[in-house]
């Protein structure tokens, strides 16, 4: 009995039914909430036994509907720890964030209550040992992330939220059948207990439905190719804060999935079905790396490289070994990390821009946003898996999962998906550079003025210095260039013809209309704020730690995974 | 003495990250640009920690040559018999664990020295060639990085310690080569580098795996001590793994056939082109076959690839070499043609010869790009044909100048001609099936190499001068310079590398090189006579190309046998073909599913919904209908 994992629920929840008294102040409240859950998350990551990561720890065991044999079991391991902590992190920053940028829908207040309980959702996931109560925390997340997506999102939000909401619903159905037949075929919805007994109990067959069905339900979310369409829509059209948690945190649930009841409580279900799994996983790395490649969209292209990142989570997962599960730990936080960055800079961009389109970004943002461009060129870096940084420590782990796998899995079939992604580095290195050569790199000159006054003299001497090569009015008018994009907008739409439809299309639509806002508000064109820093700053600390000292996560997930797996699955 | 190995490593770490984040600390100017005290304080960020690590460097040489041999040592151990290794901590993997380990014995400090002493001297030049830039600060500390990340890989005790510096190696290149990312053709070529040498590396990696796997443990002693390697059975498994690791070592080395990217790296300013694309992180892949090299001789047949690979590559770079019309071209193919010589050495059984090599190599190749960026301050262009008649004007560049090229072609008493005799001699008792060919090659390549060292040396410093007043170039090409010389901070450095340019052959009998005067000889006259022809040619008629020898083949030579717009037409554009054909299908198939089983349900639901048409009498049919559908199934069920 602890009370830790209880105040981690409680607190955001609480925190969610008073915010709507604190009026004005609503993200000072929502900060000092979160600020209170992510000490919260630090006291249970410092009380924590690290000596003994496997067993389950601060647990709370409560009856809950006993007529049904419901409980409320929370507790945490070394497989949940890391990621409770990662979101109440990505949370408070969230808020942070929010304080120096307020959401461009208004609503405020509304904002904050949706995201405490979007904590509350996320939280309870991952703390969850009941798998009824997972289920209920799986879906608790839904509501609050379609009102964010919804209400602030971009251009094309309704669609966009429709589609999020009613795809993962779909798989949330599937997950409860599966989770059901868990149920009727061991008796017991104690995900501790179901994970000691390793899948005895429940028959082959029952199993490999079972997993079918789990795995099809948490694929959605994690996502799996090629059930990964709501995603590109859903982090395009959200806000800022939305597709950071929406890609740090959202994501995590369906692998986590994986790890704490598809994989321990279905072994021989995993085990048949683990060469599909590896399968689809490594087609989501290449095939999003591709669609990345051609991408036009900055926040598009970070939803897809989401895909091919989440591929490598999937195919540690499907090799069954000790060292694949942690790799794809590693690498969902490790991508919590650095895609809720790149997020947070593609916002950033966005803002300032009133695009995200990269052919109207232009180039040289080095030069007009040198510390934003720098960090944007550090999160890629960090997300194409440079070693020294966090996103290398996954894929590494993950590729030599499948380089031996399971003994109950076809080696030859798992080399040559390592083959296949590892080629799938090398595009997801060929998409991020691509990315920054055409933003980042090359003259300013070259893209449609947004229209910043020119406030200082520093400034006026860039404009002036820049005016000898090229033709910058030095008084732009963003107006102007908007009115130009939207005649364009025609030939652009039928340039990317019915792709264009889903997603291009609308992009520029949105990006337009800021523009013209852009012009109207004469917003300055400044380089990061104080509350982006406090914001970043953090998730680069991380990065790096993690990077440096890979074994602060990999000494808490080693034990629990060997432990997850048995002795009866590892090589 | 491991603390001090630590230190040497992260010096210019810390130098790196203080350049980054400390130099406009306090100036009041926290933009993008730099004002003077952010450089002045930059400068001495990259100078001070570098100074001290090569200091400790040379420390750590003389107290491993203190110790005694232990028996049975590889080449290094009568000069250097002493090692070090520390491990801080083993990271628990699931699999093979992960140690971070850090090593010293006499092939990483053989290597070591020639990083911080080349790396010091670059960051020395720089601090006169960059002068104006204001991105100064971050080009120094990325440049510190790099050392750091080279001298990881040089002292690494584990693989996957070694991988992560390589691969910020790698980094460090890319964001170097585009450090004038103004440019469109600079951002293309540090993009290109990164991909070019990450596809090695792919494959480096999984080479590792297969070492790492095995042996249980990714520990360099463990690798080499592993059953794999004793074992005649395992041989598949060992060729598999030295093939993989030579993908790598291609990338990094740039060798034939991910030799490409590597001329074009030379948009990056020119002491980056002598630090990194010369001296040290090219020569990372022979470094690394040189650490591992029992593995790579329990495997013969990876030791005949790396000698095809070598032959080709060396005379191919060679002939390149001598049509380009960029200096900086020129040395970097002749790089690419060197790296191959002691790829070759190595292919024939001699770690030691292209260790040698690489030492020299590193050492006058470096001179050559410091005083190539010197040619280049003065005139204003990297092209050719734009320089001629220098010697008078610059006297001290000429005469260091004229050091590396002698050096390059192998004319004695400079350094290239003792490494040269060594690999080539080594090349000749070589065993492998392939040895004829390579050795053909090998003497070939000697005589195209005298032509084009005669052929740039000539070009630039004698004939008619041909400066024209340029006008003030972009950034991205190189500064005009109004005086006669470039300030001393540049002169220096240079000055230095000559030094071992010439003498460093002469210690070669101290490591145990032994000359074989048949063969010096032999290479001597053939590089004699490429020269010859070069001089008689320019003799006639000095306002005109020497490479007209090459007759027609001259413009294949010239765009490097084609091998770019190979690639570009067998694996960019398909990918980018490949990559709109997956949006295309995305949205139409994958994504059309979707919203087609969203459009079905909604057609589904208007037809139910014709049903439910409000009119009284159709409910009451379909009530009736029911009752009499139930009524005759209780009947005929039961």
């Amino acid at each position: 009995m602890s009370w830790l994992p209880i105040a981690l629920v409680a607190v955001p929840l609480l925190g969610a039914l008073i915010a709507p008294a604190a009026r004005d102040r609503a993200v000072t409240w929502g900060i000092a909430i979160s600020a209170v859950v992510l000490a919260l998350a630090v006291t249970l990551a410092a009380v924590f036994d690290h000596a003994r990561p496997a067993a389950m720890q601060l647990r709370t065991d409560r009856p809950w509907i006993p007529g049904l044999g419901l409980r409320f079991h929370l507790g945490v391991d070394g497989v949940s720890l890391p990621l409770v902590v990662l979101t109440a992190l990505l949370t408070f920053l969230c808020f942070v964030h929010l304080a120096g940028h307020p959401p461009a829908g208004g609503r405020t207040g509304a904002l904050v209550v949706t995201l405490l309980v979007l904590e509350v959702g996320m939280i309870g996931t991952f703390l969850a040992l009941d798998l009824l109560l997972f289920f209920v925390f799986f879906e608790v997340v839904l509501v609050p992330m379609y009102f964010v997506i919804a209400l602030w999102g971009g251009a094309g939000r309704r669609a966009a939220a429709l589609k999020f909401i009613l795809y993962t619903l779909l798989g949330s159905a599937v997950l409860l059948i599966g989770l059901l037949v868990v149920w009727t075929q061991a008796g017991t919805l104690d995900m501790v207990a179901l994970a000691g007994r390793h899948g005895s109990g429940i028959a082959r067959s029952a199993q490999i439905v079972a997993f079918l069905a789990i795995g099809l339900g948490l694929a959605v979310k994690t996502p799996m190719w090629p059930l990964h369409t709501w995603l590109p829509d859903a982090h395009t059209e959200a806000p800022t804060v939305g597709s950071v948690l929406l890609a740090g945190v959202l994501l995590k649930m369906g692998s986590y999935g994986f790890a704490r009841i598809a994989i321990p409580v279905l072994p021989e279900g995993a085990a048949a079905l683990a060469p599909w799994l590896g399968a689809l996983a490594v087609v989501g790395i290449v095939y999003g790396s591709l669609a990345c490649l051609a991408q036009r969209d900055l926040k598009r292209m970070i939803a897809y490289s989401s895909v091919g990142h989440m591929g490598f989570v999937l195919l540690g997962f499907a090799s069954l070994t000790p060292v694949g599960l942690n790799g794809a730990l590693f690498a969902n936080v490790a991508h919590g990390l650095i895609t809720g960055l790149l997020f947070f800079l593609a916002g950033a961009v966005k803002e300032r821009y009133g695009t995200a389109d990269m052919r109207r970004l232009g180039g040289g943002m080095l030069r007009r946003l040198p510390y934003v461009a720098s960090l944007l060129t550090f999160a890629c870096v960090a997300s194409l898996g440079l070693p020294g940084l966090a996103g290398f420590w996954g894929e590494m782990l993950a590729l030599l999962g499948a380089f031996r796998p399971a003994a109950v899995v076809s080696r030859p079939l798992f080399l040559v998906f390592m083959a296949v992604g590892g080629l799938g580095t090398v595009l997801t290195a060929a998409y991020f550079l691509r990315m920054l050569s055409r933003v980042t790199h090359g003259r300013p000159v070259e893209t449609i003025p947004p229209g910043p006054p020119l406030a200082t003299a520093e400034g006026v001497r860039e404009v002036l210095s820049e005016a000898g090569e090229g033709a910058e009015p030095v008084e732009p008018v963003a107006a102007a260039a908007a009115v130009a994009a939207l005649e364009r907008e025609p030939e652009a739409v039928a340039d990317v013809g019915e792709a264009g439809a889903t997603g291009a299309a609308r992009a520029l639509g949105a990006g337009a209309a800021d523009a013209v806002e852009t012009g109207q508000g004469k917003r300055p064109f400044r380089d990061v704020t104080a509350h982006e820093l406090a914001a970043w700053l953090p998730l680069v600390a991380l990065i790096v730690l993690f990077g440096l000292w890979p074994k602060a996560l990999l000494a808490v997930t080693t034990p629990a995974v060997q432990a997850l797996l048995g002795p009866g699955v590892a090589p | 003495m491991i603390a001090v190995v630590a230190l040497i490593v992260l010096l210019p770490f810390a130098a790196a990250v203080a350049g980054l984040l400390a130099t406009r600390l306090g100036t009041r100017n926290l933009g993008a640009r730099s004002g003077p005290a952010a450089y002045r304080r930059a400068a001495w960020f990259a100078i001070v920690p570098g100074a001290v690590s090569a200091a400790l460097t040379v420390w750590l040489a003389t107290a491993l040559a203190r110790r005694t041999a232990p028996a049975g040592g590889r080449f290094w151990s009568e000069l250097l018999p002493g090692r070090a290794e520390g491990t801080l901590t083993l990271v628990e993997t699931g699999a093979a664990p992960i140690s971070l380990t850090l090593r010293a014995d006499g092939l990483s400090v053989l290597a070591g020295i020639l990083v911080v002493v080349v790396a010091l001297a670059v960051q020395v030049y720089s601090v006169g060639y960059m002068r104006d830039e204001p991105r100064y600060p971050s080009y120094s500390a990325f440049v510190s990085l790099f050392t750091s990340a080279m001298l990881l890989v040089v002292y690494a005790g584990d693989l996957i310690v070694l991988y992560v510096g390589w691969e910020i190696m790698g980094l460090c290149s890319y964001l170097l080569i585009g450090h004038w990312w103004e440019d469109r053709a600079n951002s293309r070529a540090a993009v290109k580098a990164f991909l070019v040498t990450r596809l090695g590396d792919v494959g480096f990696l999984f080479g590792i795996f297969i070492l790492g796997t095995a042996a249980g443990s990714f520990r360099i002693d463990d690798v080499l001590r592993a059953d794999i390697l004793q074992h005649a059975e395992n041989r598949g498994t060992l060729i598999a793994a030295t093939l993989l690791l030579l993908a790598g070592v291609a990338g990094k080395s740039a060798q034939v056939p991910l030799q490409t990217w590597l001329p074009d790296a030379m948009a990056g300013p020119t002491p980056i082109s002598a630090l990194i694309h010369a001296a040290t992180m090219v020569a990372a892949g022979i470094f690394a076959v040189a650490r591992l090299y029992p593995a790579f001789l329990a495997a013969p047949p990876t030791l005949d690839v790396l000698g095809v690979v070598a032959a080709v590559g060396m005379l191919g770079a060679a002939l390149a070499a001598l049509a380009q019309s960029d200096l900086k071209r020129v040395l970097a193919y002749s790089t690419i043609s060197q790296l191959a010589y002691m790829a070759a050495a190595l292919a024939a059984g001699s770690d030691r010869a292209a260790m040698f090599h690489l030492v020299s190599h590193g050492a006058f190749k470096a001179l050559l790009f410091l005083c190539a960026g010197l040619v280049i301050h003065h005139v204003g262009s990297n092209l050719i044909s734009h320089m001629g008649g220098l010697r008078t004007a610059l006297p001290v560049t000429f005469w260091t100048m004229t050091v590396g090229f002698a050096a390059l072609a192998g004319l004695p008493p400079a350094s290239g001609f003792f490494s040269k005799d060594a690999v080539i001699s080594a090349i000749e008792h070589g065993t492998g099936p392939a040895q004829p060919f390579v050795q053909a090659s090998a003497l070939l390549t000697v005589g195209v190499t005298g032509a084009y060292a005669a052929r740039a040396w000539l070009r630039t410093f004698f004939g008619p001068t041909r400066i024209e007043p340029l006008a003030e170039p972009p950034p991205g090409v190189a500064h005009v310079f109004d005086g006669r010389e470039a300030p001393a901070s540049m002169l220096w450095p240079a000055g230095v590398l000559a030094v071992p340019a010439l003498l460093l052959g002469l210690a070669g009998p101290m490591t145990g090189v032994e000359i074989e005067w048949g063969s010096a000889a032999v290479s001597l006259a053939v590089a004699l006579l490429g020269a010859g022809i070069v001089y008689a040619l320019w003799r006639a008629a000095p306002e005109q190309d020497p490479a007209r020898l090459l007759g027609p083949f001259r413009v294949p030579c010239e765009r490097a046998f084609y091998v770019d717009a190979a690639y570009a037409a067998l694996v960019a554009r398909p990918v980018l073909r490949l990559a709109r054909g997956v949006v295309r299908t995305d949205a139409r198939l994958v994504d059309g599913a979707v919203r087609g089983s969203g459009r079905a349900t909604l057609g589904l639901s208007a037809l139910v919904r014709r049903a439910q048409n409000g009119n009284a009498q159709l409910y009451v049919t379909g009530l009736l209908a029911g009752i009499v559908l139930i009524a005759v199934a209780a009947v005929v069920l039961t």
